[in-house]
């Protein structure tokens, strides 16, 4: 399969790059790690005249601690997350979800800001990225601004950057030390989008949950911030009748399409059996975090195979 | 359109080529340098097929333009064998344990445990069959082209290769 033709631009700096994107208006495309987009040139269901490529922008990469912030570079890719230390320690539902999108190959190439820019609500990223409260910051030829994560998603493919805009790096804030987190993914094969998707990061204290945040992946147009369902449970145990109710109130915000992964039906029960595996899994895990903290991990340390 | 210069090294050898930018890299290494090891398979980076290493990474070459690799460091399965004709260790693997039927998949195989293997020396099965998760086979099931990654790691940490009890 055979793209349509188009003008190739590789900028080195973000000014460059939105730059030319200001430039060339809406017939030009960002290209980050590329494996949304040219898949969809090859499929001639996207035909951009230009495309600017972003991997020669060094300051689109690289993770950094800023303040209680963790700062990632959109072009940094699944792999690094995966290969990060310091992600691994501070932030580790990134590696665990990072595990979940598509196969190594892709992950070698594939980008978290190409991840959460594109507005596909089976990608993972967005999900965890509303459940840990990121911002992503946002430069175009005319102005720079950082928006919430939980007020990006507009709908399928529709986001809230404008035309020009690029996402120049995502925005975490770090979790509380000794935190409980799962991302809890139903899919039918490697490198397949979930049928339903849960992420959790919660704090225990005194054995009551003392805050809890929860993101729903593939279950609607766009990624879900079960804001409800996490209200339910904050001052709760986690006992299973609270968790229950708090799966209801997570099923009830899902408007699942039925597709090849099933009916829409049973995509919603999914999304609340996934959410009740992640929960059990971050109480589990904030529990005997404290004394547990873990230390530097290499990528291939740690995959749960030994 | 107007086309771009690219130049690379592609086994060892430097290539410097002028490529339409809406080029494929799989259709660049197979039409343009007659480096047909890379199969396209799927067309839809599901595969595994078109697997080449570059700078350090496994990428699918079906879903990279050429000119995206302007600068970069490329081997294939072409490059894979000794000058006189010896046998990388995992083309050695795949002979010896049977790890292909129809040998279509094998090339891209061969490239991705290339690069686990740079990552992991000594993985486990299940760790080989993780780093492969990109990679389908349709005849063989994977139990041989897992043996024969196993194959291929003890005789690069030159210890005995003993297959696993069935």
């Amino acid at each position: 399969m055979i793209p349509s033709s188009f003008a190739y631009h590789r900028p080195t700096s973000i000014a460059d790059a939105v730059g030319l994107l200001a430039d060339l208006g809406e017939d030009a495309r960002a290209l980050a790690g590329g494996h949304s987009l040219i898949p969809m040139m090859k499929l001639r269901l996207a035909s951009p005249s230009h495309l600017v490529d972003l991997a020669g922008v060094s300051d689109l990469k690289g993770i950094r601690a800023e303040g209680g912030d963790i700062v990632i570079g959109a072009m940094t890719t699944q792999h690094d997350l995966m290969a990060s230390d310091v992600l691994s320690t501070k932030i580790p539902i990134l590696r665990e979800a990072s595990l979940l999108i598509a196969d190594p190959q892709v992950r070698y190439v594939g980008t978290l800001g190409g991840n959460v820019a594109n507005g596909d609500p089976g990608n993972d990223m967005p999900a965890v990225m509303m459940c840990l409260d990121a911002s992503y910051e946002v430069a175009s030829k005319a102005r720079k601004r950082r928006i919430s994560a939980r007020e990006f998603y507009k709908g399928a493919y529709v986001t809230d950057l404008a035309p020009g805009e690029i996402v120049t790096a995502v925005r975490i804030p770090v979790p509380a030390q000794g935190h409980g987190y799962a991302y809890e993914k139903l899919k039918r094969k490697v490198g397949d989008y979930a049928t339903a998707a849960a992420a959790v990061v919660l704090v225990i204290s005194g054995g009551k949950a003392t805050s809890c945040s929860i993101g729903l992946t593939n279950v609607a147009d766009t990624p879900l911030w079960a804001q409800e369902a996490a209200k339910i449970l904050t001052g709760s145990e986690l006992d299973a009748a609270t968790i229950k109710r708090a799966v209801a109130a997570a099923e009830a915000i899902t408007s699942p399409a039925a597709d090849a992964r099933g009916p829409a039906q049973y995509r919603t029960k999914m999304a609340g059996v996934m959410l009740a595996r992640a929960l059990m899994r971050a109480k589990g895990r904030a529990e005997d975090r404290p004394n547990d903290a873990p230390q530097g991990r290499s990528l291939w340390k740690n995959l749960g195979f030994r | 359109m107007e086309k771009s210069r690219i130049s690379l090294k592609v086994n060892g050898k430097a290539v410097d080529e002028l490529v339409e930018p809406r080029t494929l890299l799989i259709h660049f290494l197979r039409e343009r340098l007659n480096l047909t090891g890379p199969h396209v398979g799927c067309d839809t980076s599901h595969c595994g097929a078109c697997t080449i290493d570059l700078d350090g990474k496994s990428i699918k070459s079906c879903t990279m333009f050429a000119v995206q690799a302007n600068g970069a460091d490329i081997r294939t399965i072409e490059g894979m064998a000794a000058p006189d004709g010896t046998l990388h260790a995992l083309q050695e693997g795949f002979r010896e344990m049977h790890g292909l039927q129809c040998g279509f998949c094998t090339p891209g195989m061969i490239m991705r445990a290339y690069r686990l293997l740079q990552e992991n020396k000594s993985p486990t099965e299940d760790e080989i069959r993780f780093g492969i998760s990109g990679n389908l086979c349709r005849c063989t099931g994977y139990q041989n082209i897992v043996k024969a990654i196993q194959y291929a790691a003890a005789k690069l940490n030159g210890v005995p290769f003993q297959e696993a009890a069935e």
